[in-house]
């Protein structure tokens, strides 16, 4: 598996614990999560707060828009997540 | 530090609260001061039979998978299926006027026809009104209060509309008297006529139990019969409380070893850098052992009630009674104020817990009646007497009561009843004059003049059931999970 499907896998995996509800099958790598599933500012919180407890990233408040779309997530987390996975 | 962050309170905020801190590794004690969890919205046991103490519905109803409602966000945040509140639907609810009723249910289409139909020149003003309010974000943490009846003045001018219109969202959640600040009618409006009633299968205890087997399985600690006698600051940080001492108590009765327990004496001291209270507003900084941060403003509520139950040996629908809850009011102006006497029965509310779409029919019959009461009138009678009697006249008159306002009669078939008043609640909750809905002076953003010191609960202003847990999200999310501490 390539760095960039495992970012996506672990940002959908944990999007799938928070809103169980959700169909995560066709969710599309370059349209903002936000448009595309019913998350709110408290879900994407829940992003960070997942990120930290699974992987001991740290994704600062005002990295937060770097988390809109799955392509953005793989660019910003795949450093940080680097090893990790 | 023994602990991350101390929790006053097991109620519905402080469990969800200590939910999403344990979730995310915070080490979280849980304090209660009784001997079991709910706060407000606990249950009891009485003649062999259970009972919910506040619980006639729970407002903010939303089917399964409804996008963006408070019940479906807050489940999502404390990672609690759907299925696990096992809730049921209502039948279908009144607000009754002399000669005029507004039905809804748990559709808002049915609720708006109704206000059509009974008031027609007021349609396109109401209509305004449903978009003013959803326009209005009242869940933001930096609201700032505005009072709600100018409001609904540019919109209506039919007072009594206006009047029908918060008898039920005052008596469920108003802390202020003939005045509502208008994101809290906002927060009651959706909960009640977008959203709608449901009752858990079981009673409250369906959802405290869900509730508590969350905050265990994410290692929270709770401990019940723990009162705080203060919370402890240094240069104006919260540093921990003190807890009452406790005092072991074998022979007597519960009622009585619940005094002893709570005797004012220095007991443990407990350390935490964050302190979350739901002991309410002016409760939370009566605690506080600083004096400066003590002496700010904070008005008590003093909108308290009487509560009826009682228990039928017939199903409510045998003898006539359809609704699940009525709303009534029978003067001429709908007139929210603490009681002179001890109860006004003027307005007040008819609750039937049997009228859900339940899966299993409830055992018996139940009828609970509210009814607005004067806290300082209670707490003056002695115990037993005269309170037991007043609590008795008081029931045959609002039997009486529900009897005219529901025509029939259903008093031949009352097997068992309870009643519970302004001092029974200030016993159960400690809040000052059995305030239920706290403060008229709410606190948006929780903070205190203490660092690290948060309220949430009833006086952050989320209302409800509902509106509580996410209360208790919203700050732990804010002041702790996203503040890093």
């Amino acid at each position: 598996m390539s760095t960039s499907t495992s970012v996506a896998a672990v940002v959908l995996d944990i999007i799938a614990t928070i809103a169980p509800d959700e169909d995560l099958d066709d969710v599309k790598p370059d349209v903002r999560l936000r448009d595309q599933l019913d998350l709110d500012s408290m879900d994407f919180l829940d992003i960070v707060m997942e990120l930290r407890k699974r992987y001991g990233i740290e994704v600062p408040e005002e990295a937060y828009p770097k988390l809109a779309t799955l392509d953005s997530c793989t660019e910003y987390l795949g450093p940080l997540l680097e090893g990790k996975l | 530090m023994d602990y991350d962050v101390i929790i006053i309170g097991a109620g519905m905020a402080g469990l969800a609260a200590g939910i999403r801190l344990a979730m995310y590794d915070r080490r979280v004690l849980l304090l209660e001061r009784h001997y079991a969890p709910g706060g407000l919205n606990s249950y009891y046991h009485r003649h062999g039979r259970p009972f919910d103490v506040g619980l006639h519905a729970m407002t903010n109803y939303v089917p399964r998978g409804t996008r963006r409602a408070p019940l479906t966000k807050l489940l999502r945040q404390l990672r609690i299926p759907y299925e696990a509140f096992r809730l049921c639907p209502q039948i279908g609810s009144e607000i009754r006027f002399p000669g005029v009723t507004l039905r809804f249910a748990n559709d808002f289409e049915d609720f708006r026809q109704s206000v059509h139909e009974t008031f027609p020149s007021q349609r396109e003003g109401f209509d305004r009104l449903v978009e003013r309010i959803e326009e209005h974000d009242e869940l933001s943490l930096d609201a700032r209060p505005i009072p709600s009846r100018p409001v609904l003045e540019e919109f209506i001018s039919d007072p009594l509309l206006i009047d029908m219109l918060y008898c039920p969202l005052m008596y469920y959640g108003s802390p202020e008297e003939n005045e509502m600040e208008f994101g809290q009618f906002c927060i009651m409006f959706k909960s009640i006529f977008k959203e709608g009633f449901a009752r858990p299968e079981g009673g409250v205890r369906t959802v405290i139990d869900a509730l508590l087997a969350r905050f265990r399985e994410e290692g929270g600690e709770l401990r019940l019969r723990s009162g705080v006698r203060r919370i402890l600051t240094r240069k104006g940080r919260a540093v921990g409380v003190e807890l009452q001492k406790a005092r072991g108590v074998t022979k007597l009765g519960r009622r009585r070893a619940e005094v002893l327990a709570m005797a004012d004496e220095p007991g443990e001291v407990i350390e935490a850098p964050v302190v979350l209270s739901t002991a309410g507003y002016p409760e939370t900084l009566a605690l506080i052992d600083d004096r400066t941060a003590r002496s700010e403003e904070a008005p008590p509520g003093r909108m308290s009630f009487v509560e009826s139950i009682m228990v039928l040996d017939a199903e409510p629908r045998q003898l006539g009674i359809e609704q699940t809850i009525v709303f009534y009011n029978d003067s001429d102006r709908f007139d929210y104020r603490r009681s002179d006497d001890d109860c006004d029965l003027r307005s007040g509310v008819i609750c039937c817990p049997n009228n859900y779409a339940h899966a299993k029919p409830l055992p018996e019959g139940l009828l609970r009646v509210t009814s607005i009461a004067n806290y300082d009138r209670w707490a003056a009678l002695e115990k037993p007497e005269p309170y037991a009697s007043a609590k008795r006249r008081w029931l045959e008159r609002q039997q009486e009561k529900v009897a005219s306002v529901l025509g029939g009669d259903f008093r031949a078939h009352v097997v068992a009843d309870d009643v519970f008043t302004p001092t029974t609640i200030h016993h159960f909750t400690d809040r000052i004059h059995g305030a239920v809905y706290g403060s008229p002076r709410k606190v948006r953003s929780g903070r205190t003049p203490v660092a690290g010191l948060y309220v949430c609960g009833t006086d952050q202003g989320f209302l409800g059931i509902v509106g509580a847990m996410l209360s208790g999200i919203s700050i732990a999310n804010a002041r702790v999970l996203m503040a890093g501490s």
